[in-house]
């Protein structure tokens, strides 16, 4: 029980201006888990992700990647850790100027140097998995429906078969069937590639279908963190109000 | 409170800062240049949409340039009866000035805005996020082969303004003013020095490096969703006009102050 944690935040800390967003964030996950991070918008939860990915530098705090502090790391050395890393953002996120294949094979081939030949055939293979068919390879992503391009950035996602992988928000805007359809992608692709998920949602259904373990962010911290079958018996008047989408609570409070 | 003085502090202040960024972003791209990796394959596509896909402005600009240009200093001349001199003070005029300048304008609005709303679309859909989510260096791939692209083809672009505009002379001197086909281009060519194509095409490069380095800075720093890309697009272009006619002075008087 003394493994590592794949990913770990030590006291982060983030503000803009005078503005605090991450006030003293921990969080760790162990090797091959899979956690989401719930809460309101405006909480951190992307900014968290952002200092994580390194986009965003944490004003303190550590960011530990497979142990190495990640935090002060740049050029060769940012780009070393960022190859352990896979993404799907919020909406896509694909290049408009490249077909659906040079998309998910875009990491292959410019990260990793792999041949365009040998990188399409992966690519292929990754959206056979994500249930596209070779005839959209070479499809404008600008024509795609939602549900669609989430799944092309699913395959671009896991496509480097990367140790750990980050879902930002993977069911917005999209339809419950075709959210419940993504989910189950993540879930069989997380489970082929045995990876470390780290996802941040509003969405408890795809909270409840991904994650092994649940964590509120609020204020900047974590102030619960839990088995996802524990969720509803939890007693953090927090949780209970956001998971079950009630106006009354102490969220309400705060607005008024 | 509208405290003059602090009006002015804080205008000095933003001045500051926006000359700091610009100051690194360059740096940053200019060093990205002499690292590899290098995409040539997309330097080679931006050639093509700055370069190629620009001449018909370019030229149609070089063309009515040129034709105005012989017919006003006919006019204006011929007030001392120097109306000779018109092939002379039209390709100087061109090759110098007209040439460089108007193409750098005319670049700077076409190439300046769409760098800028490329750029700053990708900025807001989190596309430059992922490329470097995807172990790739932005600067590296979008911003040096715009660069190199720009510098490269302008001074190219010019070139053939230059031709144009000597021609659109040429036609209104022959047909409009009744000037002799062979003495007007003999006039033309004798009078002509390589340092007055020479100045026009550093000028074009300096241009060209301006008007990329403009569009990816603001594309680069645009936020804010669809008017944000619509300001960063405008502030490309009019941050690019100013410094091209900035930079002119300065080239200019690098080449002929004595």
């Amino acid at each position: 029980m003394t493994d590592t944690p794949r990913l770990e935040l030590i006291d982060v800390h983030k503000s803009f201006g005078t503005k605090v967003v991450l006030d003293g964030l921990n969080l760790s996950l162990a090797k091959g888990e899979s956690v989401v991070v719930i809460g309101g918008s405006g909480t951190g939860k992307s900014v968290m992700l952002k200092c994580i990915l390194g986009l965003l530098q944490p004003d303190q705090g550590q960011i530990r990647i497979d142990g190495e502090d990640t935090v002060d790391l740049r050029g060769a050395a940012r780009e070393r850790v960022l190859t352990k890393f896979g993404m799907l953002f919020q909406s896509a996120a694909l290049f408009d100027s490249l077909t659906v294949w040079e998309n998910v094979a875009f990491g292959l081939i410019e990260g990793a140097g792999m041949e365009r030949e040998q990188a399409r055939a992966i690519a292929i293979d990754k959206l056979s998995k994500v249930g596209m068919g070779e005839d959209m390879a070479e499809a404008d992503p600008a024509g795609l429906s939602g549900g669609m391009r989430k799944r092309v950035g699913l395959a671009r996602a896991i496509a480097t078969e990367p140790d750990i992988i980050f879902f930002d928000e993977p069911t917005t805007g999209l339809d419950p069937i075709m959210g419940d359809v993504i989910n189950n992608l993540i879930t069989e692709c997380v489970q082929d590639l045995g990876a470390t998920t780290l996802t941040i949602s509003h969405d408890m259904s795809s909270a409840r279908t991904i994650a092994d373990r649940v964590a509120m962010l609020y204020n900047g911290k974590i102030i619960w963190a839990g088995a996802v079958d524990q969720i509803d018996d939890c007693d953090n008047a927090f949780v209970d109000q956001f998971i079950h989408g009630r106006e009354e609570g102490p969220f309400a409070l705060e607005v008024t | 409170m509208n405290n003059p003085l602090a009006v002015i502090g804080r205008f000095f202040l933003a001045f500051l800062a926006t000359f700091g960024r610009l100051s690194i972003f360059t740096g940053k791209s200019v060093s990205a240049i002499v690292m590899p990796p290098f995409y040539w394959r997309l330097c080679l596509q931006q050639m093509m949409t700055i370069g190629y896909y620009s001449l018909p402005v370019v030229g149609m600009t070089a063309l009515f340039t040129g034709a105005v240009l012989a017919l006003q200093i006919y006019l204006g001349s011929a007030r001392f009866g120097a109306e000779s001199a018109v092939p002379n003070i039209v390709v100087v005029g061109l090759t110098r000035e007209l040439g460089p300048v108007l193409a750098g304008l005319m670049l700077g609005g076409r190439v300046g805005a769409a760098i800028a709303a490329e750029l700053g679309t990708m900025k807001v859909t989190e596309q430059l996020d992922a490329l470097i989510t995807l172990q790739t260096n932005p600067f590296r791939y979008l911003v040096v082969p715009r660069l190199v692209a720009a510098t490269i083809t302008t001074p190219i672009l010019v070139l053939i303004a230059d031709i144009i505009g000597v021609m659109g002379g040429y036609l209104v001197g022959i047909h409009r003013l009744g000037f002799n086909s062979t003495v007007y281009l003999k006039n033309t060519f004798d009078f002509m020095e390589t340092m007055d194509v020479a100045s026009g095409l550093v000028k074009a490069a300096v241009f060209g490096f301006l008007i990329a380095l403009m569009g990816c800075y603001h594309g680069f720093n645009s936020k804010g969703g669809a008017q944000g890309v619509g300001r960063a697009t405008t502030d490309a272009v009019v941050s690019s006009l100013i410094l091209i006619l900035i930079a002119n002075y300065f080239v200019t008087e690098a080449f002929f102050s004595q």
